[in-house]
Order: structure tokens, then C-alpha cells, then sequence
């Protein structure tokens, strides 16, 4: 199943409609690192709340893709971890360091927006 | 007493798009059962990660699912058999962080935690076969 990648402003939207196989996810990986260096976004949202499993190979992809975007200066924002998904991944012992957290896409956006924000502020007070 | 099966599928595992199904199927047959909606994400999750482990190393598997009845509680046992190269080291191939290939090392040892029984058996060069259950809480 293909994931649509939204471009909004200097960031990206990649919203999960269904489960991906092993092959998909490492695809959605590849068009992510080589968008956010076309489009030199600064963000990249992904929207997990269709996805009612979160396996080691999911969560080590997803983390893969904070570090390789990271790398190129633009933060990962994993969005819409369903409470099932919460509990079996603690369980697992799965964690998703490098990427930033957000409660849904709203939620996501807001991050961004303070983080902008909070950027300005910083240049008022220079 | 030997549990009593009330339903049972089989389906090989042969790629990463088995996996999926495997994990699907589990969790439908487990939803006739009285588990909760994260009881049945643990299942599909667990169902993932041995399913995945046998594509990773043995390439191809059999993957059977069965509802059982045993001692007035139900539950959903899980095999996964193939005739890959065997683990070596179980002791080693079950500790957290350990890994062969390109997985996390997490796989095994997560599915162990994830369920109430897991068993795997293994011979080098003849295969390996994981037995795993999760039970209902409460009895009937």
C-alpha cells in the first residue's frame, strides 16, 4: 500500500493509510530521506493511527528514519500511537528514540508551529 | 488434559507479505475469543515477530493457529515450524539484543514476554519450532 507524502510549507506529511509489509515500509523510508532533501524540508510528520501493530521491524524503520533525516537536518514527528499499539510496544520493549512524539496530527502540527515559534522568539530577543 | 481444539488454520510463511497475513488471520481468530482489543494487538504482534523471524532465516515456514479448550479455559495456540539452518545457541538467540541478521534482536525474546507460554525447540540444520499460547483470563 502506497503512503501519500503531503508537502506543507518547509515540512512533510507521510499519513499511513494501512498495514505495511517489511518492503513497504523500507520504501516509505527511501521517499522520505529523498524528499526531505528535495523539498529541504525541516519536518517530517508520520501518521501511524491507522496501524493497529507495532513490531520491532515497524519501530526500528520509523527510527531509522528520525536518525537518516536527522542527519540531514530535519526532525521525524511519529504521530496517532494507538493505546494498544502503547501497550504491546512496552511490553515488547520497543522505543522509538530520536523521533519527537505527538498525541495526533493536530498535535504534530502544534509542535512544529512552537518550535517556529519559539525560533522568532529567539531572534527578537537577539 | 490435552487441550481440545475448537478451530484451527494453517498458512505457509514464505515472505515479508505473509508476515502481514499471519498476523491478520491471528488476530481474527483471536477476536472469537475473550480477549481485549490489547490482547489482541499482542497477539498479532507476537504472531509478526516469529513470523518474521522465519522468513529472516529459515526463508520459508508453516504457521498454524489454533483455538483450544483445556481445563475450562480457552486459548489461542500458536506453532510456527520450518526446516531452516537451526539455532545454535537458544540460550543466546532468546537474550535481549542479540541478532544474526538485521533484526533488533528483540524479536524472540519479545514474543516470549508478550505471551503466557512459549516454547522453542531448535536443531541445527533441521529446523525450528516455536510453540507459543495466550489464554483468556477468565475461565468459562
Amino acid at each position: 500500500m502506497l503512503v501519500p507524502i503531503l508537502k506543507q510549507e518547509d515540512f512533510l506529511i507521510a499519513s499511513i493509510q494501512g498495514e505495511l509489509s517489511d518492503v513497504e515500509l523500507l520504501a516509505l523510508r527511501d521517499q522520505l530521506v529523498d524528499k526531505v532533501q528535495r523539498h529541504r524540508s525541516r519536518a517530517v510528520i508520520i501518521d501511524v493511527a491507522v496501524l493497529d501493530i507495532m513490531d520491532s521491524f515497524s519501530a526500528r524503520t520509523l527510527r531509522s528514519i528520525a536518525q537518516m533525516t536527522r542527519l540531514m537536518g530535519a526532525e521525524t514527528i511519529v504521530v496517532g500511537i494507538q493505546p494498544e499499539v502503547a501497550m504491546s510496544m512496552v511490553q515488547l520493549g520497543l522505543r522509538l528514540e530520536g523521533t519527537t512524539i505527538a498525541m495526533d496530527l493536530e498535535d504534530g502540527l502544534a509542535v512544529l508551529k512552537n518550535r517556529g515559534s519559539q525560533g522568532n522568539d529567539a531572534c527578537d530577543r537577539a | 488434559m490435552t487441550p481440545v481444539i475448537e478451530r484451527e488454520t494453517a498458512l505457509p510463511i514464505k515472505s515479508d507479505l505473509d508476515v502481514l497475513k499471519a498476523r491478520q488471520q491471528g488476530k481474527e481468530l483471536a477476536a472469537a475469543l475473550r480477549f481485549t482489543n490489547t490482547e489482541l494487538t499482542i497477539i498479532a504482534t507476537a504472531i509478526s515477530e516469529i513470523a518474521r523471524n522465519t522468513v529472516l532465516y529459515a526463508k520459508t515456514g508453516c504457521l498454524q493457529l489454533k483455538v483450544i479448550n483445556q481445563d475450562q479455559r480457552r486459548g489461542l495456540l500458536i506453532i510456527i515450524k520450518d526446516h531452516g539452518p537451526g539455532i545454535a545457541d537458544l540460550d543466546l538467540a532468546m537474550q535481549d539484543g542479540y541478532s544474526t541478521s538485521r533484526g533488533l534482536g528483540i524479536g524472540l525474546p519479545g514474543a516470549r514476554r508478550l505471551m503466557d507460554e512459549f516454547d522453542i525447540s531448535s536443531e541445527v540444520g533441521k529446523g525450528t519450532t516455536i510453540t507459543m499460547t495466550k489464554w483468556e483470563r477468565t475461565k468459562l
